[in-house]
């Protein structure tokens, strides 16, 4: 496996327009011989599909769920980032691109990340053309807050809602393209494979999941924006039906795997209330602007109301540890922190997993009516889900894995190692690092999608010309026989054991043991322990009904195979990154005070794996990663 | 608590379709509504029986793909909630619970509870968009739009699509539905220019899906997981007139 990077000449912040310059361009005519299949119609691919559309190319679009609107990104909350400086609060684009890079503990590229920061200005502009009613000031310009620890107000939303916001806008893009003819929706279609004819993607094969009808499509370019991988611990706060299947199709055909242990862990969700669960709940970051985290001093104090401990027996850690940042220290280390103080017996709620966040000093201060203004729906939110009234009694919080900044390899032009197929969203690993900086998800989202894929794609397409696939041809059915039979093979098992009960099993491994601290042991541990229970997957499995029409077991059965098989993968990249950078903590790489340490001599690389075929170990290659414009420095927020 | 559950099982969209009694055993008063029907479709798997069908992604509430009536409720009793939402707490040790699919002409079923809701997308592909072609917009603050215009866009584009409104309307009218997407678009100066085009094309999308009239009952706003208000219908029902008044002396 070659690692390209292909990042263009000259100074950082002309990278891009150099790039634009020199790729080649598809005359307007040509356009419309070329066809190309979009799977996914988040952020990535909605965007994706409704420009490369608008832009005369012909387009299939794909999402598992009924209506191309419900994409995982309609979920997010908090907002998107631009360096607009817009609040002339010392923002510029430079401040973005060293923020991102530093908040990925240096393991990004720096020429993705920067032109991700010049292309956050025309997002916005974009967005609010469409009609995405962002939020206003009184004199009718856009508002922006603070978010994640950001020293300038840099975050644009729309109410909690800014992901389902900036959603419809590309829905309602993509839908002017559908019916202009130029997208082809295909909704409740799962992606199961990757055509692949002498190296180059030419298709994809599906199953229509309403009528278990197998099919293949075949097209000049293949863009996966599938999202990201969270369920493979089952518990997250993604939504129920993400998973890696289309990301680990395309791994399994020859695309590069890039630093799959990149999970990011949010430290404010409800915890987990028992065996039922089937998900997490995401509460703002934003709440932890006004509420204070604590847990009892004591450990018998564990179990008392809250309201009844006194203030000297309780530990505001946070701000005891990082008194400058406090409360609002990053993801990753108010995550940490709180497990250490669960993992010594000073948790709260349910199994001791759970860190109280109070809101007792902000509503004294400021009033309950404020924090009600502020904060009431998430409020509202807390009580449907755990019955208690947070303006009363504190919230309790627990981390959980929310995103993944792992994803398939690309080149500056967002291509796989694949050539034709393309990554875009989180499905790809490209900009956020080690650590993602909140609302920079979205940003990047969009930037791929309506912003990157539209140049580069024109440069793979020039020189490789128009040629699709005949649907007849030996290689599209042997992908078909192969796909056919693997949903077979699920189906006559004939088990006595649950899909879902191997995930929830497979969970448990992943969080006990590549969670928020990982060591040798562990990780070694897991990956045995994942290997037997694939094994026993595979014999014990139990999908009733056929294939041939809607069946949601056999749904979660393919997923949760796939997750199997990448769960292993994650923890040999956890295991081989032998330092602790961003979201990978490993405990034998801290300093004495319990301080991540990164190895920037040994591992300043992306770690990309490729695919060696059924048991044999995937083999790891490196892409080295060069700070030239931002100087490698040690993340500190004490 | 131990609940009685009467569900609607259909083999397909051709198929009719009947109730079927199942009991369940144990149910955290903690765990969702769909999380007390994976427990239902675990206990049926152990029997090898096979699960019951039906539509959820988010289940936090804002993607809209869950439905389900509940004791003749679209999304359960429970008010500005999706059935993902709703908890077992709102209900009692040994009630019998009604779970149906969403019932209209416009949604056929797919499969037990699951049904198809393309209809909607027809609506939007029809007008509910607005012009901009990727890179040729404007500075985002080129147009300030004053903050209560924005407010009451955003309140009408709160809503996730899950037509909630359709399958508690007695007529399953989906205005409510169309009313908020168009009324989003023409409350903003960007959506004025369509505007006239947006509101004729979307309503005669809506009537030839398969939708029935409003008659005012307000069944629909009541069962809105996000509480969208009557107002819009009001406001299209006045841009359409104009609009036909418009397209007659054009
Ligand atoms: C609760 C929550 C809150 C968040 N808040 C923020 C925030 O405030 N700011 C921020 O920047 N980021 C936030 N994020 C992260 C951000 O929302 C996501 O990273 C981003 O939206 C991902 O977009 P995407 O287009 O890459 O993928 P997705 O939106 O996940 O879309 C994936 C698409 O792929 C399709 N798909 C998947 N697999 C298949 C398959 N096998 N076959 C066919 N189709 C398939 C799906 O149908 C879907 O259409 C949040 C995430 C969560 C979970
Ligand atoms: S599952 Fe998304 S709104 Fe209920």
């Amino acid at each position: 496996m070659k690692l390209d990077s292909k990042i263009p000449e000259g100074p950082i912040a002309e990278k891009w327009d150099n790039h634009r310059f020199s790729s080649k361009l598809v005359n307007p005519a040509n356009k419309r011989k070329f066809n190309i299949i979009v799977v996914g119609s988040g952020l990535a691919g909605g965007a994706a599909a409704a420009t490369l559309g608008e832009l005369g190319y012909n387009v299939d679009c794909f999402c598992y769920q009924d209506t191309p609107r419900r994409a995982h990104s309609i979920a997010a909350q908090g907002g998107i980032n631009a360096a607009k400086n817009y609040q002339n609060d010392g923002d510029s684009i430079h401040r973005l691109f060293y923020d991102t890079v530093k908040g990925g503990d240096f393991r990004s590229r720096e020429a993705n990340v920067h032109r991700l920061a010049q292309i956050s200005v025309n997002i916005i502009d974009q967005c609010v053309a469409q009609g995405v009613p962002f939020a206003r000031e009184y004199g009718g310009l856009l508002a922006n807050r603070s978010f994640g620890g950001a020293q300038v107000s840099r975050t644009f939303y729309a109410r909690g809602q800014t992901g389902q916001q900036l959603l419809l806008g590309a829905y309602s893009s993509l839908s002017r393209q559908i019916a202009a003819g130029q997208v082809k929706m295909h909704t409740r279609h799962e992606m199961l494979d990757l055509i692949v004819v002498d190296g180059h993607a030419k298709g994809i094969i599906t199953r229509n999941l309403a009528n278990g009808e197998h099919r293949a499509w075949t097209a000049d370019a293949v863009l996966l924006c599938t999202g990201g991988y969270g369920n493979a611990y089952y518990l997250s706060t993604n939504a129920v039906g993400c998973n890696v299947t289309a990301a680990f199709r395309a791994y399994r055909q020859g695309a590069g795997f890039a630093n799959p242990c990149y999970t990011q862990i949010h430290p404010t969700c409800i915890p987990v209330s028992g065996d039922h669960q089937s998900k997490l709940t995401l509460m703002s970051e934003s709440l932890r602007n006004d509420g204070r985290v604590w847990v009892p001093l004591d450990r018998e104090n564990c179990d008392k109301d809250p309201n009844d401990i006194e203030e000297e027996l309780r530990d505001y850690y946070l701000e005891r540890k990082y008194p400058s940042f406090g409360n609002l220290a990053p993801r990753d280390i108010s995550s940490r922190s709180a497990k250490e103080a669960c993992d010594d017996g000073r948790g709260v709620g349910q199994g001791g997993r759970g860190v109280y966040l109070d809101f007792g000093d902000a509503i004294s201060r400021l009033g309950e009516s404020t924090i009600r203004e502020r904060y009431g729906n998430l409020f509202q939110m807390y009580e449907r889900i755990t019955g208690e009234n947070a303006y009363k009694r504190p919230m309790r919080i627990y981390p959980a894995i929310h995103y993944t900044m792992g994803g398939l390899w690309v080149d500056y032009n967002l291509m796989t190692t694949v050539p034709g197929c393309f990554a875009l969203g989180e499905a790809n690993f490209s900009d956020h690092g080690a650590n993602r900086l909140g609302a920079s998800a979205l940003m990047q989202g969009l930037s791929d999608g309506y912003f990157v894929i539209p140049y580069t794609i024109g440069d793979y397409l020039a020189s490789t010309g128009a040629g699709v696939l005949s649907p007849d041809s030996p290689e599209v059915k042997e992908s078909l026989d192969k796909v056919k039979g693997r949903i077979d093979q699920l189906t006559s098992i004939k088990g006595k054991r649950s899909a879902r009960s191997y995930h929830k099993k497979l969970g448990q491994i992943m969080w006990e043991y590549a969670g928020m601290a990982r060591n040798e042991k562990g990780l070694n541990k897991a990956i045995g322990e994942i290997q037997d229970l694939r094994d026993d997957f595979n014999k014990e499995l139990m999908v009733p009904g056929s294939g041939d029409r809607l069946n949601v077991e056999l749904e979660r059965a393919g997923r949760v195979k796939d997750f199997l098989d990448f769960g292993e993968l994650l923890c040999r990249d956890a295991l081989e990154r032998k330092e602790s950078c961003g979201g990978h903590f490993r405990e034998e790489f801290q300093t004495a005070e319990g301080e991540a340490t990164r190895d920037d001599e040994n591992f300043a690389h992306a770690a990309v794996w490729e695919y060696q075929g059924r048991e044999k170990i995937p083999k790891r290659h490196k892409e080295e990663l060069y700070f030239d414009n931002v100087k490698l420095a040690v993340r500190s927020y004490k | 608590m131990n609940l009685t559950l009467k569900v609607w099982r259909q083999s397909g969209p051709k198929d009719s379709g009947q109730f079927e009694t199942h009991l369940i055993e144990e149910v955290s008063e903690d765990s969702s509504f769909l999380e007390m029907m994976d427990q239902l479709n675990e206990q049926l798997l152990e029997n090898g029986i096979e699960p019951i069908a039906f539509d959820h992604d988010c289940r936090e509430g804002i993607c809209g793909m869950c439905s389900l009536t509940i004791n003749g409720f679209a999304h359960g009793p429970e008010d500005s909630t999706t059935t993902c939402q709703l908890h077992m707490r709102k209900f009692n040790d040994g009630d019998i619970i009604t779970i149906e699919p969403f019932r209209a002409r416009a949604f056929p079923v797919v499969r037990d509870l699951v049904v198809d809701r393309s209809s909607f997308d027809k609506i939007i592909q029809a007008g509910g968009f607005i012009s901009a072609r990727t890179g040729s917009a404007p500075d985002g603050n080129a147009i300030p739009i004053p903050k209560e215009d924005a407010d009451k866009a955003m309140d009408a584009a709160a809503c996730i699509g899950c037509g909630a409104c359709v399958a508690s309307c007695k007529n399953a009218s989906a205005m409510l539905f169309t009313s908020a997407k168009a009324g989003h678009l023409n409350l903003l100066p960007q959506g004025q220019a369509e505007k006239d085009a947006r509101v004729l094309n979307m309503v005669k999308t809506m009537d030839e899906s398969g939708f029935g009239n409003c008659r005012n009952y307000g069944e629909c706003s009541a069962a809105c997981p996000k509480d969208i208000s009557l107002d819009y219908i009001a406001k299209l029902n006045r841009d359409h007139a104009k609009a036909k008044i418009k397209n007659l002396f054009s």
